[in-house]
């Protein structure tokens, strides 16, 4: 190889075009090509990307009763698309314009109860419609041929040349020698790495931090008031009956772990009451008060069977007995819905007398030391 | 270029020469022959995959849509839009927006609920998609990354759709966001700290909604469209499998060119897709968020059920006994943690590993490009419908509390049957699977010996009956047929090898003269001769007369590595 280069480009030699598209265009001229047929190019063509086609059936004889049975098949299909779409439209923009109003009243029987349907009814008939007739297209009027494709193995060639370029650029770096570049860059990766993740750092706040999952609103003294904001009387409720209370702080109804169920056993009830032991004084009567956030997965427990003293998850079915101080007897909760110690205040309402003393909701990693 | 003017063959039509002009300037014209000569295989099951496809390009349309008018905030506002029942109550402006969406954004409620149909749709797809590339042994090698890929786009396809079901912030999406929250909470060590990276705080916080609203329409789509992008490239590079078949080998692909006849067909299914989503958007009502009522941390409907893709995990935590695991310190795991966190890990790492375990099991590292019939394939086969009953029990008890209430069976009972059921289930399901693989084929061996039935008895002159067997091919001395089991569908009634006559077309009346179908037929028999040296396909790959135009041609230029004058290798 000398240093003056003559071929194109550079600036050594004259700039002429090389061979510039090379393989076929070297087998074929122009006037050989200008001389096949359209389907010999399609062949040829098809030929060089590895396809053979093996075989064609054509479409249906032009003029023959098949193909207008299927041209007049096809047009129909794409002629109602069409329509569809256009209808869809109609009904889209002239609701309310010059057809009754689309918008939907609570107990109107009109239009507007169909608009939602009829427009998905006519989007849906315009796209399967002209998807139908397009498949009927492929298969009633076009050519059916059957081709067959070249699959290739990797080429050895295209393997070694690689390798030995990236081998050589790897070489050529010098990094194996030179192991200064390559310690400063990996201690730079590391760097810039860390240095890209730290932000996210933002996200991350301490759990601990006054402990919110071991603590709620509920405190000596506030009262228990339903979701209307009404404070609650012993004489308020009828034996065997359920209602959801919150604490008496702003926006009460509204917290995420607060939510308490009150319950009223029926004597019979209050007869089997096996209270935890140490909260033999949680209740006030025949009235005990359960936190409502079942402790397996946090949904609110809602569903109280009284005569079986179960109170059910409708999430994934745990069932608590209020008699037994709330315990889990079926399904995957494996703690006590916690106790609100409650009693009442001098105007005759019920308050509690502490907040929950463990965590409610859902278990987690370190709540027994909390 | 001065040659294009006057060059025999030069474009003459406006068409020809804008083409030209286009190609001069992109030089297209190789890629875009390569692209639509490009060959696909034909069977119905090479479709699924596309639904998917098409489903998220819908999701990506009306979700596009949807985010015009969609406020991803959890301030609490009171309603004052048209749905009279309420209005002046407080709910979070997210709920809001998607009432005014469903109530107040006209054609909105049509495009919110294909948005949610398609999204079912494209899980659904995905799922199917899956099975068929299982049960057929399409992962195998080379196609172990696209299988990957594959069991990623379903991960992301699934955290996807959670993001997406609590969006509207009302009752029910509420009630999942809380699961998720306990969910979290329940992860060992870390669980609290998560929760409160996630959440920014104590459930619920003000936050939620508006991170998952950013993950659900760029994060997650992003990543999903890449991978999307990845997977069909691979797919293109690797060209797809097909079933064994006269003519069809290792080293080829049979099929259709994708113009016009695969862009036909796949287009028209684009559109049939189209048209199911809009038909479901439109006439079926799926998630009525106003029925539901805004988020309230105290209340919750019964059947609450998840989207159908997360029952399986809803499943699992209903019939996971109650076993919190304490750990000296007076830590804990709770009991929560396992069904919804590792059984889905151990799920996913299987499945994603399921080629390599296959590959070592058998020993098979060979690249396969043939499908093989789930028959053929009994023990990964029985695996599979193993893996399938295990998940449809894991799905049934996700909604075992519907289950009990309508066919009046004790709840309980529904969890223990859940229970013993996934342990029972499975191991049936993979032994009936066995035995049927073998049956199959059996079967498929004994008409390859002994031919089809006939359904003509014959009476022997010393008295005994018998059946006449059309042999497929030729016979030894025995009169068994000496067909070697190929693994590709066996002809099991004589129609199948042209015992009859195809039907004449027409409904009411005859729309093709008899006479014409008769010469028809024999053209077709005759036909059939021609295309006999196909076979020699499963040795040579190609036919050898058909030969490459030029085969060693290229001259070498300017000291250009010649390439042995094959033409270039297809850059798909």
């Amino acid at each position: 190889m000398t240093t003056h280069d003559t071929r194109p480009g550079s600036t050594g030699g004259a700039d002429t075009p090389g061979p510039l598209y090379g393989g076929p265009d070297d087998d074929y001229t122009p006037e050989q090509l200008a001389a096949l047929p359209r389907e010999e190019l399609d062949r040829l063509g098809a030929r060089y990307d590895g396809v053979e086609i093996l075989h064609v059936e054509p479409g249906p004889e032009p003029g023959s009763p098949l193909e207008k049975r299927a041209v007049r098949q096809v047009g129909l299909l794409f002629g109602l698309a069409g329509l569809c779409a256009f209808a869809f439209v109609v009904v889209y923009a002239g609701a309310g314009w010059f057809l009754p109003d689309w918008q939907w009243e609570l107990g109107s029987s009109s239009f507007s109860v169909l608009y939602t349907p009829l427009l998905g009814l006519l989007m849906a008939l315009a796209f399967t419609f002209f998807g139908v007739g397009l498949v009927l297209y492929t298969k009633k009027l076009l050519p059916h041929e059957t081709a067959v494709q070249d699959k290739h193995d990797g080429s050895h060639f295209d393997r070694v040349t690689t390798g030995a370029t990236l081998v050589g650029g790897l070489h050529n770096s010098g990094l194996k020698r030179r192991k200064l570049i390559t310690g400063s860059l990996a201690f730079m990766g590391g760097g810039l790495g860390l240095m890209l993740l730290a932000p996210l750092g933002g996200l991350i706040k301490d759990p601990n931090e006054g402990d919110p999952l071991g603590t709620t609103e509920w405190a000596e003294g506030v009262r228990l008031v339903r979701d209307d904001g009404t404070p609650v009387r012993p004489g308020d409720q009828e034996p065997g009956s359920l209602e959801t209370v919150f604490p008496a702080v702003p926006e009460g109804n509204r917290l995420a772990d607060a939510a308490t169920m009150l319950i009223r056993l029926r004597p019979a009830q209050l007869e089997q009451a096996v209270p935890r032991s140490g909260q033999e004084d949680f209740g006030y009567g025949d009235y005990v008060a359960y936190s409502k956030i079942c402790t397996h997965a946090g949904c609110p427990v809602s569903l109280y069977e009284q005569e079986t003293s179960r109170i059910l998850c409708p999430c994934h079915q745990s069932q608590f007995d209020v008699t037994q101080g709330a315990k889990p007897i079926f399904g995957p909760a494996t703690r006590s819905l916690p106790q609100l110690p409650i009693t009442v205040d001098d105007e005759g309402f019920f308050v509690a007398r502490s907040d929950y003393i463990e965590a409610v909701g859902p278990t987690y990693w370190n709540r027994e030391r909390i | 270029m001065a040659r294009t003017a006057t060059a025999p063959g030069a474009p003459t039509t406006r068409l020809g020469k804008t083409a030209l002009e286009v190609d001069d300037r992109l030089i297209v014209a190789g890629p875009l022959r390569r692209t639509l000569n490009k060959v696909f295989p034909d069977h119905w099951s090479f479709l699924l995959g596309e639904i998917a496809l098409y489903s998220f390009i819908i999701l990506l349309l009306t979700g596009t849509y949807l985010t015009f008018f969609f406020q991803a905030s959890m301030t609490e506002v009171v309603y004052d839009g048209s749905y009279a029942p309420l209005r002046g109550l407080d709910m979070s402006i997210a709920y809001a927006s998607t009432l005014d969406i469903s109530f107040d954004v006209r054609g909105g409620l049509l495009i919110r609920q294909m948005h949610h149909w398609a999204a079912l749709l494209f899980v659904a797809s995905i799922v199917v998609h899956m099975l068929r590339i299982f049960f057929t042994g399409a992962f195998r090698r080379p196609r172990e990354t696209n299988w990957l890929i594959g069991v990623a786009l379903l991960v992301l396809a699934l955290v996807e759709g959670m993001t997406g079901y609590t969006m509207p912030d009302d009752l029910l999406s509420g009630t999942g966001l809380r699961i998720i929250s306990a969910i979290i909470l329940s992860i060992p060590v870390i669980g609290t700290w998560a929760h409160w990276a996630v959440f920014g705080g104590d459930y619920v916080g003000e936050l939620i909604v508006g991170r998952f609203y950013i993950v659900h329409v760029l994060l997650i789509p992003a990543i999903l469209l890449g991978l999307i992008a990845l997977h069909l490239l691979i797919l293109v590079k690797q060209k797809h499998t097909q079933f064994p078949g006269p003519g069809r080998t290792e080293h080829n692909v049979v099929g259709n060119r994708l113009f016009p006849t695969f862009a036909g067909k796949a287009t028209g299914l684009l559109l049939v897709v189209f048209g199911v989503v809009a038909a479901l958007g439109g006439l079926v009502q799926i998630n009525p968020v106003w029925l539901w009522g805004p988020y309230n941390p105290a209340q919750v409907s019964a059947a609450s059920q998840p989207d159908w893709y997360v029952m399986f995990l809803d499943g699992s935590t209903r019939l996971f006994p109650a076993w919190d695991i304490y750990l000296p310190g007076n830590y804990n795991i709770p009991a929560l943690f396992w069904p919804t966190l590792v059984l889905p890990g151990i799920l996913f790492t299987l499945l994603m590993a399921y080629p390599v375990i296959e590959r070592k099991l058998t020993g098979d590292t060979a690249s396969h490009h043939l499908l093989q019939r789930p028959r053929d394939v009994p023990v990964r086969t029985s695996l599979g419908v193993m893996a399938i009953s295990f998940y449809l029990v894991l799905l049934l008890s996700g909604g075992n509390d519907v289950i009990a209430d309508k066919f009046d069976i004790s709840l309980n009972a529904m969890t223990w049957i859940g229970r013993i059921g996934l342990l029972i289930v499975p191991p049936i399901a993979y032994v009936l699977t066995y035995r049927i693989c073998l049956g199959l084929q059996q079967h498929d061996r004994e008409v390859l010996e002994h031919g089809i039935e006939t359904g003509v008895i014959r009476r022997l002159p010393h008295g005994e009956f018998i059946e006449v067997h059309q042999p497929l091919g030729p016979v030894d001395e025995h009169g068994h047929g000496q067909l070697a089991y190929g693994g590709a569908p066996v002809p099991k009634k004589m129609n199948q090898v042209g015992g009859a006559r195809r039907a004449i077309r027409g409904f009411f009346s005859p729309i093709e003269e008899p006479t014409a179908v008769e010469l028809e037929q024999r053209g077709e028999d005759r036909g059939l001769a021609p295309a006999e040296p196909q076979r020699e396909l499963t040795t040579s790959g190609r036919p050898a007369e058909g030969g490459r135009p030029a085969e060693g041609g290229r001259p070498s230029e300017g000291g250009r590595p010649s390439e042995g004058g094959r033409p270039q290798e297809p850059r798909d």
